[in-house]
């Protein structure tokens, strides 16, 4: 869709007119014309042909929402993912803990603790979905692109405070596999032809 | 009155209400086809094939509700008000003939309960006494919403009830007789029989008092959803309200049968073609009722009453009288 004709603001070239609508009639006589107008341009007819048209044309529009769904943008901001290193496969959360620090909701709780490779490791990993707002700011601060917002909306759920752990949003290894692990395009995502756009820092600062 | 009559009238009308309740089941499920296609939806789809099982679910569940009879209403007229409309809406129907008459076995069948000398009288009338179930309904239920739409009731009964009655009365002259039968037979010959060529202007008028007479959309607004919630079906809940429901499609049905025996030629000479040319009519004229519903804007109280009185009415009179002269020289 082409976004000119959202952007121009310039509304006086752009097919705008003013509607001609006639002066209300005051007297009686023009009242009476006015009825005998409308009776015989038989204008409750024009409404009849629009929606004979449109079933004669059969364009439906309804979308059977359970076994169909509408495509949703790929910045869309629903139930959160952790996403895995493309090189190795490995988990990139590095269980910094700023999702946990700038959840404004506090909804995000993290443990965290060295393993024996002196790395950080995430033992715990809980977000509340019955408070998190969906605001993106976890996504847009994590420095290593790992925890993203996903697609899946449909989030049912018998209590107000429904969890997700680390286990259900980190990609599963089969998905990693099969190189389908989808990267997240909203807050805090690489934009396209980064490369081109970063400025060398000179070396003599 | 022999045992034969008897018999014949009884299985007549146990027939009739068979068909015609489950008309109104099946016109449920049309109105919502028809009004979901002219907006480009798709209706009903999940209850059987395209939803086609959709009026058994709606009807298991009306019969299946409580019935409850809230605190503060007046509980016996509460309780018949339904049965008024429901019950008047068929007993209109005795004096429509639905088909030519047929033989059977070498049984000749009238298939109309009973050939009334006033037929159009009795089921105008009859009909018209069918809004006295909203009315009543409406008073009983101890609701401001349903008092409301028994107050509109009561206005759209003063208005439209002169308009046809009078709009009818130049078909009348003409024929000089009260029974539908004779109105079929006096137009038997053909298209150019038709009184609606003679009387356009009488067909128009009670084409119109007819949407008036069962609340169909321009004047919707004895029960308007978005105005007064359900008006009188506000307080009602489960079969009570499904009977007004059932009127109201009877209605619709039947007065869908009376235009075109009156004004349209009815079944014509008796043969096959002119039933199924019946049939054929009643089916525009009922998908007539919905295609407004989508197409048309409700009109107000006041409108409706305007309309009625100020224009139609005057109309009515002026055709009368043409009729008459028309008539007479």
């Amino acid at each position: 869709m082409k976004m000119e004709q959202f952007n121009d603001r310039n509304v006086a070239d752009n097919g705008y007119f003013l509607v001609d609508i006639e002066d209300y009639p005051t007297d009686g006589w023009g009242k009476f014309k006015r009825v005998v107008k409308r009776t015989f341009r038989a204008e409750l007819f024009v409404g009849l042909w629009v929606v004979l048209r449109e079933m004669i044309k059969f364009d439906i529009h309804t979308v059977q929402y359970p076994e169909e769904k509408l495509p949703i943008g790929p910045r869309y901001r629903a139930v959160h993912e952790m996403k895995r290193l493309w090189e190795s496969d490995a988990e990139r959360c590095i269980g910094c803990g700023l999702c946990e620090k700038i959840c404004i909701s506090d909804c995000i709780r993290m443990d965290t603790k060295i393993d024996e490779n002196s790395r950080k490791e995430v033992t715990e990993y809980t977000i509340n979905l019955g408070r998190c707002i969906f605001c993106g700011y976890c996504a847009e601060v994590c420095p290593e692109l790992a925890i993203t917002h996903g697609g899946e909306y449909e989030q049912a759920s018998e209590q107000r405070e429904h969890f997700v752990d680390y286990a259900y949003m980190l990609t599963p290894l089969d998905k990693m596999k099969a190189g389908t692990q989808m990267e997240f395009e909203g807050f805090g995502a690489i934009t396209p032809h980064e490369d081109e756009r970063v400025k060398k820092t000179p070396l003599a600062y | 009155m022999d045992t034969a009559y008897l018999i014949e009238t009884i299985i007549k009308v146990v027939v009739i209400l068979l068909i015609f309740s489950a008309l109104a089941g099946i016109g449920t499920y049309f109105e919502r086809k028809v009004l979901a296609f002219m907006q480009r939806r798709l209706g009903p789809m999940y209850v059987g094939p395209y939803g086609l099982l959709q009026v058994a679910a709606d009807g298991i569940k009306l019969f299946t509700k409580e019935d409850i009879i809230p605190t503060n209403v007046v509980g016996p007229i509460f309780k018949i008000a339904p049965v008024i409309t429901a019950a008047t809406a068929f007993m209109a129907a005795a004096a429509i003939p639905f088909f030519p008459q047929f033989t059977v076995f070498g049984y000749t069948v009238h298939p109309i309960v009973a050939d009334l000398n006033i037929g159009i009288l009795y089921i105008l009338g009859v009909m018209a006494v069918g809004l006295y179930g909203p009315l009543l309904g409406g008073m009983a239920s101890a609701n401001k919403f349903s008092l409301l739409s028994a107050a509109r009731t009561a206005a759209v009964f003063i208005s439209y009830e002169v308009v046809s009655g009078l709009a009818i009365l130049a078909p009348i002259m003409m024929v000089g007789s009260l029974s539908l039968i004779d109105f079929n037979n006096y137009q038997a010959g053909g298209i150019s029989d038709w009184i609606v060529w003679s009387q356009p202007v009488a067909f128009v008028l009670f084409w119109i008092a007819a949407f008036a007479e069962t609340g169909r959309t321009p004047f919707h607004l004895i029960a308007n959803d978005h105005e007064i919630i359900d008006g009188f079906g506000t307080e009602y809940s489960g079969m009570r309200w499904g009977l007004f429901f059932i009127g109201e499609y009877a209605n619709m049905f039947f007065i869908s049968f009376v235009i075109p025996l009156i004004f349209l030629g009815g079944y014509g000479d008796g043969s096959m073609l002119g039933a199924l040319g019946l049939i054929a009519k009643v089916a525009f004229f009922f998908f007539f009722f919905l295609w407004t519903r989508a197409a048309w804007p409700d009109v107000r109280p006041d409108q409706l009453m305007w309309l009625c009185w100020k224009v139609l009415m005057p109309l009515a009179v002026i055709n009368v009288v043409i009729t008459g002269f028309v008539m007479m020289f």
